[in-house]
């Protein structure tokens, strides 16, 4: 059981960081091993913010090295930059092994990714021009706080509370996750995929990357490869619910969008609230109505839906 | 005494008990036995209002609890703001109004009551409900009514899938449309559906009757067309007027489907019975 939330405020902005705290907050019960949040704030120009980390929470207890570790990494990674042409615009501490950069590049995004990711320990959580991606240990009051997530401006966003079951309860196997290499793609879902291993071997082959064992990181790389071939994103999410085996609803927003799918058994929950100015979706009611304590009209999207919101 | 002596002679009693036997036989001259422990004696005309929004869902049950107990027969709940698990359990008579929506499980496990909700309710609502009505304004989420076994269970808007798993009993209505997997191992009661219904509906159900106003997207294994007669249209027309419900096509072009009796043994066979035989 996991529970998964996204937002949308459309033709305006709103406090996204706030509003996702609140909403995951209320669904900690559902899964209080990690939280993640995808915000989307408003980009600025080609300015590219990339979210990345360089270690581990769990490794920061373990010895003295890792401290001086975290160091050599972080370095290692602004060496890289430089040499791929990457200006850096600004860099931010997230935390002592999680950083927040702002980056001038115009070249190519998965050749940056792949040589940053080449370094150990270091893993790019997001890249893309409104997307900062966000995830740790801890319930949805802890990384809110400690990433100073509060008071994020922004049009959408997704959020995520996990209860790992088959997979390690890291950062890595947190979501949402990024649809590497696509900019500001990511995704949270809630269920479990049973041709995970099937699918993930057929994209490896496709020269897709897998950074965890976590099945849910099949769907970001699944929809990251129908959209390079040219495929939109509700037809990419229409053929996942075929494709993908098992039961799942999942969110998954870009630049410009909100999407949800459900699989078409209907197993693992999804409570939709529409107006014409605001979308809200999560596991359960009580997350929306953390952000509308008023009364309003919602309703389940049924078996093999698909619906994809414009902000 | 005489039921006893009956159940003796079937032969329903060939075990040897030793010590203390937790069996007990009903008695209707013992007026304990028409009542649950924890059971409370309301009066209807005895009103009490209160505000959820501060409570938690413990607190919310323990208010409810503590006004029967007072001898309340009608409650307004107000703002009970979508929390789980509210309303669970009552196993008296009682008009309780919840002017609000309902998370998870809400109204399970009641004997009873009569409730009416102007909001919505998420899933597993009024699961193993034993007696009394619940309604429900606007929308309900999937596994609704799993496992009733009495009482009528009504939600006027849209419902979302498995409604009816395990029905047992008692009536549920569906007001607008709703998902697949409906009916999922029915085995007694009745089900309205008065919109389209989700595919697989009735798959394996073992007994008991469906109706749906509008479109069916697929019948699950064993579920069958039936023939909708005169006492069906009797009976509709009187549960749907009672809950100022209408059927969108009239009555009369609503599908029925019973289980065809194909997949399983309707026999009356033990296991141990049946090993002798294959």
């Amino acid at each position: 059981m996991c529970g998964i939330a996204g937002l949308i405020h459309r033709g305006k902005t709103g406090d996204i960081g706030t509003e996702m705290t609140a909403m995951l907050q209320s669904l900690k019960h559902r899964g209080p091993d990690s939280t993640g949040f995808a915000l989307y704030g408003s980009p600025k120009g080609n300015t590219l913010v990339m979210r990345f980390k360089v270690a581990e929470q769990e490794d920061m207890k373990h010895g003295f090295k890792i401290h001086d570790q975290v160091k050599e990494r972080k370095a290692e990674v602004d060496k890289r930059l430089k040499e791929l042409g990457a200006t850096i615009v600004q860099a931010e501490n997230a935390t002592e092994y999680a950083f927040r950069y702002t980056l001038d590049f115009g070249g190519d995004k998965k050749k940056l990714a792949n040589y940053i990711e080449d370094i150990e320990g270091a893993e790019i959580l997001s890249l893309g021009y409104g997307l900062e991606l966000i995830k740790d240990l801890g319930d949805a009051a802890d990384v809110s706080g400690q990433y100073h997530l509060k008071g994020f401006k922004g049009s959408h966003a997704l959020g995520h509370t996990r209860m790992a079951t088959e997979s390690d309860v890291d950062i890595r196997s947190a979501h949402p996750y990024w649809a590497y290499p696509f900019a500001d793609v990511s995704v949270v879902h809630n269920g479990q995929l049973t041709n995970y291993w099937t699918g993930r071997r057929n994209l490896e082959r496709r020269g897709h990357r897998f950074m965890s064992n976590c099945d849910s990181e099949l769907i970001a790389v699944y929809l990251a490869d129908k959209m390079q071939q040219g495929a939109e994103l509700k037809d990419a999410m229409t053929d996942s619910i075929d494709e993908l085996d098992g039961v799942f609803t999942y969110l998954v927003a870009t630049a410009d969008s909100l999407g949800m799918a459900k699989d078409v058994m209907a197993a693992k929950p999804m409570v939709l609230y529409e107006s014409d100015d605001f979308i809200g979706l999560a596991s359960e009611e009580v997350a929306i109505r953390s952000v509308f304590p008023h009364e309003i009209d919602t309703f389940d999207p049924y078996e093999g839906e698909v619906r994809v919101w414009k902000r | 005494m005489a039921l006893r002596t009956q159940s003796h002679e079937m032969g329903m009693h060939t075990e040897k008990l030793s010590g203390r036997t937790q069996q007990r036989f009903f008695s209707p001259s013992e007026e304990e036995n028409f009542t649950y422990p924890g059971a409370h004696d309301v009066d209807f005309n005895k009103r009490a209002e209160f505000d959820a929004d501060k409570l938690s869902t413990s607190e919310i049950n323990l208010k409810l609890r503590d006004l029967m107990r007072q001898g309340y027969g009608t409650i307004v709940m107000r703002n009970p703001g979508a929390k789980h698990a509210i309303a669970v359990g009552i196993l008296n008579k009682l008009n309780l109004q919840i002017e609000g929506s309902l998370g998870y499980f809400g109204c399970g496990l009641i004997d009873g009551p009569n409730i009416h909700i102007k909001g919505r309710v998420g899933w597993s609502c009024a699961e193993n409900m034993l007696a009394g009505t619940i309604v429900i304004e606007k929308n309900a989420g999937s596994t609704f009514g799993a496992a009733i076994r009495g009482g009528d269970l009504v939600c006027k808007g849209d419902v979302g899938a498995r409604v009816g798993i395990d029905q047992k009993g008692g009536t549920i209505i569906v007001g607008g449309r709703c998902g697949a997997f409906c009916g999922f191992m029915m085995q007694r009661g009745r089900m309205v559906i008065l919109g389209d219904a989700g595919k697989n509906l009735g798959d394996s159900m073992y007994d008991g009757t469906i109706y749906v106003g509008g479109k069916i997207a697929g019948l699950g294994v064993d579920a069958v067309p039936g023939e909708m007669n005169e006492l069906d249209c009797q009976w509709m027309e009187r549960k749907l007027k009672l809950y100022g419900l209408k059927a969108p096509n009239g009555i009369k072009n609503m599908t029925k489907i019973v289980a065809g009796k194909q997949l399983w043994n309707y026999d009356n066979l033990e296991p141990s019975e049946k090993k002798l035989i294959l």
